[in-house]
């Protein structure tokens, strides 16, 4: 496996991801949930396609960004509920 | 951003790669527009190695003068022959209005999910939805899979789960054996196929395969930690880290309905020249019959073409796509649902993840919409693109009429569709306000 070369924070953690990896994935690595349903539901993505909604989080700031369909980039900080 | 396309094709699968490079060679201006990062769709997804025709179709686009937007998703036609696009990239919400002259949609398909108990629970996921989390970096070596559904796609993911590390514990098909050794002796004619079966069966050759089964439940405190599967009368619990679980494929017919193309039996009706009921419309792919990649790039091969006016062309491949519909048919009656599978939801079970509706409250209802308007039943973001293929299975309701944005977007954007409507009519912003909102 390349070496892990891109550090980014999710929820003030940092995180270490080879290039090409989805805010998803890092947010996976990270802890097991992504999101808490209105019911108060642990929450994590279902269908890796960017269909079902439910890998949402706060990308830099950038409220219910789809994180399956976003790249991890150097930096970035990732906010889930 | 405000651009002018001679064709425009959205969706960047195999289906509208195929049409954007054969409709460029014409010299046609092409734009093609996809929601994810990259090229491939579904299939040619990076982080796995891609096939030779995907390789090949993909160095042909990256040598065209194809106008590539990706990351961009389709929300809104407001006027004929405008599309309205936001960005899906992180840190913007940047809106772009997309003009053209013939349009080609190649939206693709995305995977049926029924409601079980636990199903809700993190790490149960589709079956192509571990596989793109995997494709996408998540880490699966070592970890035990469970792969269940139906379909072809669950081999080719155990097999690639396996060659990532996984260890798939077992596979569940919910078809009984007769019918899938009725659908091998289908494909007898189609040698790759098969030979693609028995490399993907081989690949995954240390998980049990159980056909006639399913889960009934996913277990665990806040995350998956076993699931019940359950074959005839005899149930059982394996432990697992993740449920890779989807039932089949359903096309994406939102932009297709939007556009108010005529949709027959499920999938969008298109003539030999993949020209659908609205005049410059054409459609390729998965939206028309599931039929998986061969025919995808067909198909779009075919769609470009008669775009750019090039029949005599398009001909030619007219005639070896007609070799794929005994395909398509006999693909479509291997996966057809077992209706047991209707009784897999308990009372408390939800059936709409995003507004958490469970499936006690949804007896009664005749239809889609009658349900969203007195439960709020896939009123959320995913707008029902993930109940609604449960609910017309489990309650045998149709589709409900797609309203614009086929996708939930910002306010800005939605403010910019309305202005390329050329009205002042805020319809688009005060049907979705709602929506918006519970973002
Ligand atoms: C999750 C999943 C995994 C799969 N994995 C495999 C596999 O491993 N092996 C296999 O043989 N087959 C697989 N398939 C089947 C596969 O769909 C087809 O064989 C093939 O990809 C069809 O090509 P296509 O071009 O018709 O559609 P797709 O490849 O689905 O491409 C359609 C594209 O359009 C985009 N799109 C849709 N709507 C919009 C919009 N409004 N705005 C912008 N973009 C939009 C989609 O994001 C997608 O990128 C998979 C299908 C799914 C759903
Ligand atoms: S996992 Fe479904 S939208 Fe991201």
């Amino acid at each position: 496996m390349p070496d892990p070369s891109i550090s980014l924070l999710v929820n003030g953690a940092s995180v270490s991801v080879t290039p090409g990896t989805t805010v998803a994935a890092a947010i996976l690595m990270s802890g097991p949930r992504a999101r808490i349903s209105v019911t108060g539901e642990p929450r994590a993505p279902l269908c890796g396609m960017g269909i079902c909604f439910e890998c949402r989080a706060t990308i830099n700031g950038f409220a219910h960004r789809r994180s399956c369909q976003v790249l991890c980039e150097p930096g970035m900080d990732v906010r889930t509920a | 951003m405000k651009q002018h396309f001679d064709i425009l094709v959205i969706g960047a699968g195999p289906a509208g790669i195929a049409a954007a490079v054969r409709a460029a060679e014409s010299g046609a201006r092409v734009g093609l527009l996809d929601d994810n990062p990259a090229p491939g769709g579904q299939i040619w997804r990076k982080g796995a190695a891609l096939p030779a025709a995907a390789r090949d179709w993909i160095a042909k686009l990256d040598a065209s003068p194809v106008v590539r937007l990706h990351g961009w998703h389709v929300f809104a036609h407001p006027a004929s022959g405008v599309l309205m696009a936001e960005s899906t990239a992180a840190t913007d919400r940047e809106a772009a209005e997309l003009h053209y002259d013939k349009l080609v949609l190649a939206t693709g398909a995305r995977e049926r999910f029924l409601p079980f108990p636990g199903w809700t629970l993190p790490n149960v996921m589709g079956a192509g939805g571990l596989d793109a989390m995997v494709r996408g970096g998540l880490p699966i070596s070592g970890k035990r899979v469970v792969v269940a559904g139906t379909g072809p796609l669950l081999l080719a993911v155990a097999a690639h789960l396996a060659h990532r590390g996984a260890k798939v514990v077992a596979i569940c098909e919910q078809a009984p054996v007769g019918r899938l050794a009725a659908f091998s002796l289908r494909l007898l004619d189609q040698p790759g196929k098969v030979m693609q079966g028995i490399n993907y069966r081989w690949a995954s050759r240390n998980a049990r395969f159980h056909t006639g089964c399913w889960p009934i439940a996913a277990n665990g405190q806040g995350s998956l930690e076993s699931v019940t599967l359950q074959r005839n009368d005899q149930q059982w619990d394996v432990a697992c880290d993740y449920l890779a679980c989807g039932y089949h494929l359903v096309p994406n017919l939102e932009l297709p309905v939007l556009l108010g193309c005529r949709i027959q039996n499920g999938f969008v009706a298109t003539d030999k020249w993949q020209q659908t009921s609205i005049p410059g419309v054409l459609c390729a792919g998965e939206p028309t019959g599931i039929g998986g990649v061969e025919l995808a790039i067909l198909e779009g091969q075919i769609a470009g073409l008669a775009a750019a006016d090039r029949i005599s062309v398009a001909s030619g491949l007219v005639q070896k796509r007609s070799r794929f519909q005994g395909f398509v048919r006999a693909l479509a009656n291997a996966v057809e649902l077992d209706p047991q599978l209707r009784t897999l939801p308990s009372a408390e079970t939800i059936v709409c993840r995003c507004e958490d509706v469970p499936f006690h409250v949804l007896g009664g209802y005749s239809s889609q919409r009658d349900a969203k308007l007195h439960t709020r039943c896939g009123m959320g973001p995913c707008q029902g693109r993930i109940c609604g293929a449960a609910t017309q299975f489990l309650f045998g309701w149709g589709a409900d009429s797609v309203r614009p944005p086929v996708l939930t977007a910002s306010f800005s954007s939605l403010a910019a569709a309305s202005c390329a409507a050329g009205h002042a009519s805020n319809d688009i912003l005060n049907q979705n306000r709602k929506d918006t909102h519970t973002l």
